[in-house]
């Protein structure tokens, strides 16, 4: 359990002319992943931190499930929530598992069970716990050392947890890497992750759903594809790139340019298959890996044929996309 | 030869040789307890702001640059002579290095560290107690070190406003013209001098965690995963 909802969420600073956080409301739903998009300065930092009372907002509240946390003890609300930073901050004078057991420790774990906890959050996130246990965070490399910091924040079981931008000082080969450890520890796990970056891909690959940010303001919050297909405005079009024919065959999904009813009709004999679910890119692949027309498009649950989808179909969604956003553009040229 | 009556003088009783290496130790081990917790109480209390650490890092550069014999002449009016001016001067001298230490070692510790401790739920008391205590301890101990051996070497100046030690042995010595007896003051404090800073040295490191003592080494090895 633990659903993050802002309401009305204001930080102003003293001696600053702009809020650096101005009236946000949304919601996290319980076991996604949250995307704080934005550029430097935008505020997602700075909401991140006021989840777990680092930085106390001025005015609106925060709840986890209901209940707001301006009416929580700080330390025990922060000892709930797995909290991972971009510079790692792993203790120098600690070796790796003092490192990872230490808030088991202050929560009064017993010995034993904190050993246990430590190699299995170690094998969790790909460490060998016999060659990593008594290592220092200075014998490990800053991917490494990121993959401790994530075994340490969720070293207490943490329903909810904060990253800012934990993978951002990584380079382009181990970020993945890290991106798609996540990816699976999630599958696993199921955590309420709210995860701040810069990077548009990141976000599209990490998040369920993304909240854009500029100049404290929400600007649109929704799923890769709702961005993709209908962003708010041209900010947000801009930033994410709609018009990138990669990312839409990537996020795009086939329902989106499946042909159906009499267009689809009696193509469904001796066709490749290709599930509902499938993004445009992997049906794109299919058609040529096979040389085939067109693909029968199944439903995933029920297995039944609900369509087909062709290489027309396809480049005519990714036009139209891109044509609609062009549109939009001209119609509304102030933002 | 010159050994041999060396010897002889330190043993004879009426150079009261014992008396003077315990005011000696005495003055000495004061005055390094005094300028640590000095020093370091100091160097907390002026962490925290901009204003009061300016001053305090740059009246310790310039303390360190009057001369110890200049300020027991200028305290010799209010102070007067013997044990406690001594002390005064001393603590004063030993402050510095211990007190720039403790600050930049609070300083120096990564801001990320100190705010990831924070959003795991560590209290104040245990951020100090597990994170930045040991983090300072051994650069506090490396400035007790320069202090303690600083101490030791000019505390002999404690002679010429009567607190005794070996200094009297120098000071006497000088200006009776007797090496013997210049010696008998000179090498016990040189021999101190170095047996603090073996001692102080080894203090130093065993302070030093050891995941602070390891250096990137295993880094090459790390960096394929």
């Amino acid at each position: 359990m633990a659903r993050i909802a802002f309401h009305e969420v204001s930080k102003y600073y003293r001696g600053a002319s702009k809020p650096a956080v101005d009236h946000v409301s949304f919601e996290v739903a319980e076991s996604s992943i949250c995307m704080l998009l934005g550029t430097s300065g935008s505020g997602k930092t700075t909401l991140l931190r006021m989840v777990n009372r680092l930085i106390e907002p001025s005015s609106g509240t925060i709840t986890i499930d209901g209940h707001s946390i301006l009416e929580e003890n700080p330390i025990q609300l922060r000892r709930r929530i797995g909290y991972v930073i971009q510079q790692v901050g792993l203790f120098p004078h600690m070796t790796i598992a003092e490192n990872v057991r230490l808030t088991a420790e202050i929560a009064g774990w017993s010995k034993a069970r904190m050993e246990s906890r430590v190699d299995e959050l170690l094998t969790l996130v790909g460490l060998d716990p016999a060659e990593y246990r008594r290592r220092y965070p200075r014998q490990l490399s800053g991917g490494q050392q990121q993959r401790v910091g994530l075994a340490r924040a969720l070293a207490a079981d943490p329903a909810i947890l904060l990253m800012d931008e934990p993978f951002g000082a990584l380079d382009a080969i181990t970020r993945v890497h890290l991106q798609e450890e996540l990816q699976r520890i999630q599958r696993e796990m199921r955590k309420t992750i709210l995860f701040v970056t810069h990077d548009v891909e990141e976000a599209f690959r990490l998040g369920d759903q993304i909240a854009i940010l500029s100049e404290g303001r929400l600007v649109q919050i929704g799923t890769p594809v709702d961005l993709l297909l209908k962003p708010a405005n041209e900010f947000v079009s801009r930033l994410i790139g709609s018009d990138n024919i990669q990312r839409q065959l990537q996020y795009l999904p086939v329902s989106s340019a499946m042909l159906t009813g009499t267009e689809a009709a009696g193509r469904y004999e001796n066709q490749p298959r290709c599930s509902s679910e499938a993004t445009l890119l992997e049906a794109l692949m299919s058609l040529i890996a096979s040389g085939a027309h067109s693909l029968i498009v199944y439903d995933e649950q029920s297995q039944a044929p609900i369509g087909t989808i062709t290489l027309s179909a396809i480049n005519q969604a990714i036009t139209t996309a891109r044509h609609a956003e062009a549109e939009k553009t001209t119609a509304s040229p102030t933002h | 030869m010159l050994l041999v009556q060396l010897w002889q003088f330190i043993l004879d009783p009426a150079n009261a040789f014992w008396d003077h290496t315990v005011a000696y130790l005495e003055v000495c081990a004061v005055s390094v307890v005094l300028a640590t917790v000095l020093g370091i109480a100091i160097g907390v209390a002026v962490v925290r702001s901009p204003l009061l650490s300016f001053l305090a890092v740059n009246l310790s550069g310039l303390m360190r640059a009057i001369p110890i014999i200049a300020f027991l002449a200028a305290a010799l009016p209010y102070l007067g002579v013997g044990f406690k001016p001594t002390i005064v001067a001393l603590t004063l001298l030993g402050i510095p290095p211990i007190l720039l230490n403790t600050y930049t070692g609070i300083r120096g510790i990564e801001p990320a560290i100190i705010d990831a401790a924070r959003g795991m739920g560590l209290n104040t008391r245990q951020i100090l107690l597990r994170i930045q205590v040991p983090l300072v301890l051994p650069i506090v101990a490396a400035g007790v070190r320069t202090s303690a051996v600083q101490i030791v070497a000019t505390a002999t100046l404690a002679a010429i406003i009567g607190a005794g030690g070996y200094g009297e042995y120098i000071v006497n010595g000088l200006y009776e013209f007797k090496t013997v007896q210049i010696l008998a003051g000179a090498l016990p404090v040189a021999l101190l001098a170095l047996l603090i800073e073996l001692l102080m040295g080894w203090l130093q490191r065993a302070l030093t965690p050891a995941g602070l003592r390891v250096q990137e080494t295993a880094l090459s090895e790390a960096a394929r995963a």
